[in-house]
């Protein structure tokens, strides 16, 4: 199969009600291309999952302000004023999640686990509602996997079978997100044909992304 | 003193602590300003949450790479033998036991070591990001903060009264004021800063305080 498309051919799967996850780390790492025509298309009632949202002028903080999002779920939204204007107004739902229990519920996500139980937010607001258990002498809190509809990841170099290479701290949230959707559309700088990377060097293997979009495609 | 020169008392005092060879993670504000001082000879290893491990200096201006940021998406470099992963090892790294000191700041702390830093409730609530892993996996907990809010409201309590980052985890409070250790028995003063009496500082800690008999004078 044919994984390099266009954005708009890639974009068709992504329909109002659905939820994304998109990687990035304040809008490093973010697919920008696809977020603008995400923008463009207009699609709505989307329920985020990100690390933050980034800022007004970047990353997936575009899509807010667009007011795209029904619910988000992230660890960081000070970055970006109208996140929390929209959360206070009530237009739009945020779940806020510490950022290492929001980055392993989406490993446990994508590798097939029902959840797991960590030391971070006990005797927190983050605790409510949670199972709580101790192991050798420590509380822990129940997490639950996540999972989305769609990925949208960035990375730095694709073969034409989809093998992914990250580059430096824009590498954060992707290889996870690229593991927990059921489809997967990458946005990368470069694509070389396939069998030019390394086997040793792929970070997200090929059989995990649908579809390749190209920068200035 | 200036406010910058109370600051910089803090920092400068943080980083003499901090040992060779230590992983190190430093929070947004104030505490990024401690890897300006660390001592000559001394090597630690600064991490960033944002997934690597050997955070250098900010680049010259030719040099900015916009794929190497810092978690509070400044501009920074990575040093020869750092290296990089995702998030989710990040985080193995922070929660897994191999972090040894992680300096943050704080609105609040009390005398049972609690630490509140996230939110304001019906004011600011940017999120916890990666505070709350910090705090319950780092080895030593050092929170960095003015003595006082800008009004001169005590921001040492007998109990938090925000939404808590984390329960019982602080391990030293380093303020313009001077140093307090959370100790089972509570807090103990055990250096003051220069120019300060130990009535005002008691005068500005809401907590309880115990006076180190053989308190020192904090330097920088």
């Amino acid at each position: 199969m044919q994984k390099r498309v266009s954005i708009e051919e890639a974009l068709t799967h992504v329909r109002d009600g659905m939820t994304i996850m998109v990687g990035g780390f304040l809008g490093v790492g973010s697919p920008e291309k696809l977020i603008d025509a995400l923008v463009q298309k207009g699609v709505k009632d989307l329920t985020l999952i990100c690390n933050d949202t980034a800022f007004v002028d970047r990353g997936v903080g575009k899509m807010v302000v667009a007011h795209q999002f029904r619910k988000i779920i992230a660890s960081h939204i000070g970055t970006n004023a109208e996140t929390g204007r929209q959360m206070n107004a009530g237009e739009t739902e945020v779940e806020l999640v510490p950022q290492g229990t929001l980055a392993e519920r989406i490993r446990c996500g994508g590798a097939g686990l029902g959840g797991f139980y960590t030391p971070t937010g006990v005797g927190t607001v983050v605790a409510d509602g949670k199972e709580t258990r101790e192991f050798n002498g420590r509380q822990y809190l129940l997490e639950l996997p996540l999972r989305a509809d769609v990925a949208l990841v960035k990375a730095y170099k694709a073969d034409e079978a989809g093998n992914l290479i990250y580059r430096r701290s824009a590498r954060n949230f992707n290889p996870l997100m690229a593991m927990a959707a059921d489809l997967v559309i990458a946005e990368v700088d470069n694509i070389v044909p396939t069998g030019e990377i390394d086997q040793d060097h792929v970070m997200t293997p090929g059989i995990f992304v649908n579809y390749l979009v190209k920068e200035d495609a | 003193m200036d406010r910058a020169a109370r600051r910089e008392l803090i920092v400068k005092w943080i980083a003499k602590q901090l040992q060779h060879g230590q992983l190190v993670n430093l929070g947004i504000g104030m505490p990024t300003m401690v890897a300006n001082h660390i001592p000559e000879g001394v090597n630690i290893i600064l991490q960033s949450e944002n997934g690597f491990l050997g955070l250098g200096a900010a680049p010259e201006p030719h040099e900015v790479d916009p794929d190497v940021t810092n978690a509070g998406a400044q501009h920074v470099t990575i040093l020869p033998g750092g290296a990089c992963f995702d998030s989710a090892t990040s985080f193995a790294i922070i929660r897994g036991g191999r972090l040894d000191v992680t300096v943050l700041g704080a609105l609040e702390v009390d005398e049972l070591g609690n630490l509140a830093n996230w939110m304001v409730p019906g004011k600011i609530v940017p999120g916890m990001g990666g505070a709350m892993d910090l705090t319950v996996g780092a080895k030593k907990v050092i929170v960095a903060m003015e003595h006082t809010t800008k009004d001169g409201k005590a921001k040492i309590l007998p109990q938090c009264t925000l939404p808590l980052t984390a329960q019982q985890e602080v391990d030293l409070i380093v303020t313009d004021m001077g140093v307090i250790e959370v100790t089972p028995q509570g807090l103990v003063l055990k250096e003051i800063a220069p120019g300060v009496t130990v009535e005002e500082v008691v005068a500005a800690t809401a907590a309880k305080l115990t006076i180190h008999p053989e308190l020192k004078e904090m330097t920088a």
